[in-house]
């Protein structure tokens, strides 16, 4: 049976309340994001949704996966979103005109819709009331630590690996090659 | 375990609010005493005593999209290291040190082949 817990029994406690501030400043984040009229600050809304996703990791006891978010989302992948706005052509002031047609716009909120409709119907059905195990047990980064060289040596290295190609995937599409001609002029 | 693992959380967000305390006061405490005599010359935008020239939303170089992608890269291995770091301790103590440490040395040591391919394709050359 889901819902078992009547309200009273939710706000009793202190965790649910931290949940319900960082829920509400991340859909508030979120619904900025897609309706602000300057790219940047979507960006910077985006790093407030972010945030408040790293500190519901943090309240589930996944420290590991929260620092991740905060040291790869919020610090590497935001300041690529806004080299990404910055080196384009695209208006960055203020009042710009970045809206779709109402036909697009309907299409992504039934399609945003539909997504955290199959996600929480997904969650549901696998954990129903069940705790997370890991917000009565928290897994700290050390037993990440520990797991990693303990039993995933060889994936973990295979992920330097996969950073690799991806650095020089990122190289090949990012950057030019110079012609033969210019290569010669080079040298 | 959850109540030793929130105090610790506990002790971050104390820090946090003190930081958040002793720049908002400052703020606030400097904006009562100061004098305020705004003119239109004292809030124009200047660089280094230079008058700015252009718009500040303006284009850039696409060359540091490569850097914010290097970085992007090498930031999610530097996560890898801090679970690494937390454990070198316990598997030196249990003799197996050297296999930790050779463990990471492959790890950056692989990326690393990525970097000589970034300086050898010439993406960290200023031009």
């Amino acid at each position: 049976m889901f819902f078992a817990v009547t309200v009273g029994d939710w706000l009793g406690e202190v965790e649910n309340w931290v949940f319900a501030v960082l829920a509400i400043a991340m859909v508030y984040a979120a619904i900025r994001v897609v309706t602000t009229k300057n790219v940047v600050h979507a960006a910077l809304f985006l790093v407030i949704a972010l945030g408040g996703s790293a500190a519901i990791f943090l309240l589930l006891g996944a420290e590991f996966v929260a620092w991740t978010v905060v040291m790869v989302y919020i610090g590497a992948v935001i300041v690529l979103f806004l080299f990404g706005i910055m080196i384009t052509r695209a208006p960055l002031g203020y009042e710009t005109k970045l809206s779709h047609p109402r036909r697009v716009r309907i299409g992504a909120a039934l399609a945003s819709g539909a997504l955290f409709l199959l996600i929480g119907g997904a969650m549901l059905d696998a954990f129903g009331d069940d705790p997370v195990p890991a917000a009565i047990d928290p897994t700290r980064t050390s037993d990440i630590g520990q797991s990693i060289f303990e039993r995933f040596v060889i994936p973990f290295e295979v992920v330097s690996f996969v950073l690799l190609a991806a650095l020089i995937g990122g190289i090949v599409i990012a950057r030019q090659d110079p012609t033969v001609e210019e290569e010669e002029v080079l040298q | 375990m959850l109540e030793q693992y929130l105090g610790d959380y506990i002790t971050v967000a104390v820090f946090l609010a003190a930081g958040g305390i002793l720049v908002g006061v400052g703020l606030i405490v400097a904006g009562l005493i100061r004098p305020n005599n705004p003119s239109k010359v004292k809030s124009e935008i200047y660089e280094c005593g230079i008058e700015p020239i252009g718009d500040g939303w303006s284009q850039t170089h696409i060359r540091y999209y490569i850097f914010a992608l290097l970085f992007l890269i090498f930031d999610v291995e530097a996560v890898f290291i801090f679970p690494w770091a937390l454990k070198v301790e316990t598997f030196a103590n249990a003799g197996m040190g050297g296999y930790i440490l050779i463990e990471m040395f492959v790890f950056i040591g692989i990326l690393l082949l990525g970097l000589v391919y970034a300086i050898r394709k010439g993406v960290l050359k200023w031009e």
